[in-house]
């Protein structure tokens, strides 16, 4: 005995969505509409404007450098300090963009409204990036200026030979605009990361530990030097933070834009797997 | 009008809300989510491994020799501390009672220039030697038991930019006379030995003599050598000044030392001042330079080497040292685990809105904070400690028999950097788990506490920040309860990174007792909060 196929008819007319809200664009609205609508949010992007800003600016208070003592202070790096913390705050939004919506399942909701997941997944990059580029823009400006102010205030100066912050000074421009990408690539690689994840404090601690762990062991690998120049290389956070020097370029590990580079190729993997996971596994 | 309502409160039953049901309960919620097991068990794993696999992965090489053999040529003092010492020597026996008796004219000396490295023992290093005093450089006098690395010993000494100084068995320094010796500005010294008593004095003129201090040496003993010395350690040029990254460069020196002026009392009857090059394995610089040289009463002495401790990542030592510290390196990523899995134990409730039915089984909050606050750091506490011993205990083994001679070892200080280190991550257990029932959203949670008590501790000891916001950083944040895995003392007398992972800001228990006070008010707050607050 044979069981024939039914197919169901096709809803026809206004029941179908309409062709404006299904594609990207409608996505995108959709996920500014529940990104703006979040309460946190705004804290969040007070937060990465904050704590990059007083992080750098205690940095460089406390940053000194008595005459001839030949001190290798780089003042754009010292005035970028924040970004370390920043970041963060920025993979936290990240996480709340994804696992906010398993925890309270809205993801199903999402999902039933629209079912292309890469669709949804690339909506939720692009306004988390343009968040973050927001945030981040404000955020070093705000921090490069405060390190100019401060670190001039303590004698780092052009006159004792200091490549001080300055918009003439093309390493400086290049360590702005690159840790403006940086963060958004740090937003970009947790999300890829917080979807494999789902759960949400378990997104949060996988991601800051991506972030955080690989520059101490590549500090305490000081005994295998070949170990502590692969992490140096090919980790998100150390390869990606090569973009904050503007002096002694010789001596780093990766120049900067091909750190800013391994940066990208992992957000990118992690989208990719996500994207991936997104399709193969329920919501 | 107003009415008091006195809000009802079921009779308790006998045996039920006492606090040890209270606990089974949270036991039985931590245990049973199989997640969070795995999670802290990975946590210890990763403490134990790391601590045993990752420092030191190397072997040492002396000579003809290598691994644990090569610890045989290392000096120990009379403590049982690795020390260094090497000097030049010029010395007469001295049978019983007496004193010495100089007059320092100077103190001069040359280093090496440039990175010239150093290479190891028997391979002076390249570079041409430049004037140079390094500030511990040392000339002086001392009564030494032997000629033999590691003796007891007592020393007056001028040094390069310390002042005058009495030094004894390799960790005492006591400052005396300040301000640096020359021609115009002599200084005289003094040493008298009274069976195993050695005074130091001190004088600008010759005639007023200030005592400078008091040395019991239980090894002094029989004839010991009484005599003038030289040694410099060597010269350590900084070029970047972060706090975890000591980068500069090491260059041998020289010391030389004039004296003037020398009585001996209680020595033989015409004897001679023999010169004689003490534990050359030590020294930086090896050569013709080195030696005694005499014209009528005035003597020269130049040496090279130190007499004092060995530190870790010390400037003094040719041995690769380490600490119990080394191999508790793993102990960050374990914390940043548990905290997360501290964090989640009562975010948990309120996201599946557990909270409520434990509220209602057992009312009184702040117990159920309690009951938390302790499952939790039980909990830490024994697999941070069983992971920290295995970390020590394996991890230094290991060490040893690859040559790397771990200072300050003994079972005291390895009991108590193990729980000292299960401790640790107790209180920080606690404190991540009462930041997490103020915030009670998990993701907010669990960054806070990544951010209050992960972050300093990187932003501390990476080398990120300058050496001075660093250690501010180790004094005033959570972070500062790391301390607790220092185990080897810092000498002022001894040029060294004193950073992490080794040495930090606080003393071991003031640094435990800064995350302590941290964990005690935020416990106190979370209990007022949930009190307070609807669940």
């Amino acid at each position: 005995m044979t069981i024939a196929r039914h197919r169901l008819p096709r809803p026809a007319g206004p029941a179908r969505a309409g062709p404006t809200r299904a594609g990207l664009p409608g996505a995108l609205r959709a996920e500014w509409t529940k990104l703006r609508t979040e309460p946190g949010t705004a804290w969040i992007l007070a937060a990465i404007f904050v704590l990059t800003v007083a992080v750098g600016a205690a940095t460089a208070a406390a940053t000194r450098c008595g005459a001839g003592t030949g001190c290798a202070i780089d003042p754009t790096k010292v005035s970028l300090t924040g970004i370390e913390v920043g970041q963060a705050v920025v993979a936290v939004l990240a996480v709340l963009v994804i696992s906010g919506e398993y925890s309270t399942g809205m993801i199903a909701v999402t999902f039933t409204a629209m079912p292309r997941r890469w669709t949804v997944l690339a909506a939720k990059a692009v306004t988390l990036t343009g968040l973050v580029l927001a945030a981040a823009v404000v955020a070093v400006a705000g921090s490069l200026a405060a390190g100019r102010l401060i670190l001039t205030g303590n004698g780092i100066t052009a006159a004792q030979g200091f490549a001080v912050v300055s918009l003439a000074h093309g390493p400086t421009v290049r360590a702005a605009v690159g840790s403006v990408l940086y963060l958004a690539l740090v937003g970009l690689l947790s999300l890829g990361i917080a979807t494999i994840v789902r759960d949400s404090a378990a997104a949060t601690g996988t991601v800051l530990g991506v972030l955080y762990v690989p520059p101490v062991i590549a500090l305490f690998l000081g005994s295998e030097p070949a170990w502590q120049r692969w992490i140096e290389r090919y980790t998100p956070v150390n390869a990606g933070l090569a973009i904050l020097n503007t002096t002694g370029l010789r001596h780093l590990a990766i120049s900067p834009w091909a750190g800013l580079g391994v940066l990208a190729g992992w957000a990118a993997a992690g989208l990719l797997a996500a994207g991936l996971l997104l399709r193969l596994r329920d919501a | 009008m107003t009415a008091t309502i006195t809000p009802y409160r079921p009779p308790q039953q006998a045996g039920r809300a006492g606090f040890v049901q209270l606990l089974h309960a949270e036991w039985t919620k931590f245990r049973t989510l199989r997640g969070w097991v795995i999670a802290v068990v990975i946590a210890a794993a990763a403490i134990a491994v790391v601590g045993v696999l990752l420092p030191h992965s190397g072997q040492s090489h002396c000579g003809s020799r290598s691994g644990a053999a090569c610890l045989a040529l290392l000096a120990t003092g009379p403590g049982g501390e690795a020390v260094n010492d090497s000097y030049y020597l010029a010395a007469q026996p001295l049978a019983g009672d007496g004193s010495i008796t100089v007059q320092v004219t100077s103190l001069t000396g040359l280093v090496s220039s440039g990175n010239g490295g150093f290479a190891g023992p028997g391979s002076p290093p390249p570079g041409t030697l430049i004037p140079g005093l390094v500030p511990w450089a040392k000339a002086g006098i001392i009564i030494t038991g032997s000629t033999r690395p590691g003796s007891a010993y007592a020393a007056m000494t001028v040094t390069g930019s310390h002042g005058v100084r009495m030094q004894y068995d390799y960790t005492s320094d006591i400052a005396g006379l300040p301000g640096s010796v020359s021609a115009a500005s002599p200084r005289w010294l003094r040493l008298t030995r009274s069976g195993d008593v050695v005074t130091g004095y001190d004088s600008a003129d010759g005639r007023g003599w200030t005592e400078v201090g008091v040395a019991r040496l239980a090894w002094l003993a029989g004839t010991v050598r009484a005599g003038m010395f030289a040694t410099s350690p060597l010269n350590f040029t900084p070029n970047f000044p972060t706090y975890a990254e000591p980068g500069g460069s090491l260059s041998a020196s020289l010391a030389t030392g004039a004296f003037d002026d020398v009585h001996l009392r209680g020595g033989a009857p015409g004897g001679r001042w023999a010169g004689q090059h003490v534990g050359t394995i030590g020294a930086n610089y090896d050569g013709p330079r080195i030696g005694l040289r005499q014209a009528g009463g005035q003597f020269t002495v130049t040496g090279s080497g130190d007499i004092g401790p060995v530190v870790a990542a010390g400037t003094n030592s040719i041995f690769i040292t380490g600490t119990l510290a080394d191999h508790l390196f793993g102990v960050f990523i374990g914390l940043l685990i548990m905290i997360v899995v501290a964090a989640m134990f009562i975010t948990m409730e309120y996201r599946r809105g557990l909270i409520r039915t434990t509220l209602a089984a057992s009312p009184r909050r702040g117990r159920l904070l309690a009951a938390k606050a302790v499952v939790i750091g039980l909990a830490t506490f024994v697999l941070g400690s069983a992971a920290a011993a295995v970390a020590v205990i394996a991890g230094s083994r290991i060490a040893h028999d690859s040559g790397i001679y771990i200072l300050a070892s003994g079972w005291p200080i390895e009991a108590r950097v193990i729980l000292g280190t299960g401790a640790m991550l107790a209180v920080a257990s606690v404190l991540a788990l009462s930041i997490a029932a103020m915030l009670r959203r998990s993701v907010a949670a669990v960054a806070a506490v990544v951010v209050v008590i992960v972050l300093p501790y990187i932003l501390g000891v990476s080398g990120v920040l300058p050496a001075s916001a660093s250690e501010w950083v180790l004094r005033v944040t959570p972070a500062a309860g790391f301390a607790v895995e220092q185990s080897v003392p810092q000498y002022q007398q001894v040029v060294g990174h004193y950073g992490p992972p080794d040495y930090y800001p606080l003393a071991p228990w003031s640094g435990f007792a800064v995350l302590c006070v941290y964990a005690a008010v935020a416990l106190g707050l979370a209990a007022w909060l949930l009190r307070r607050r609807d669940a």
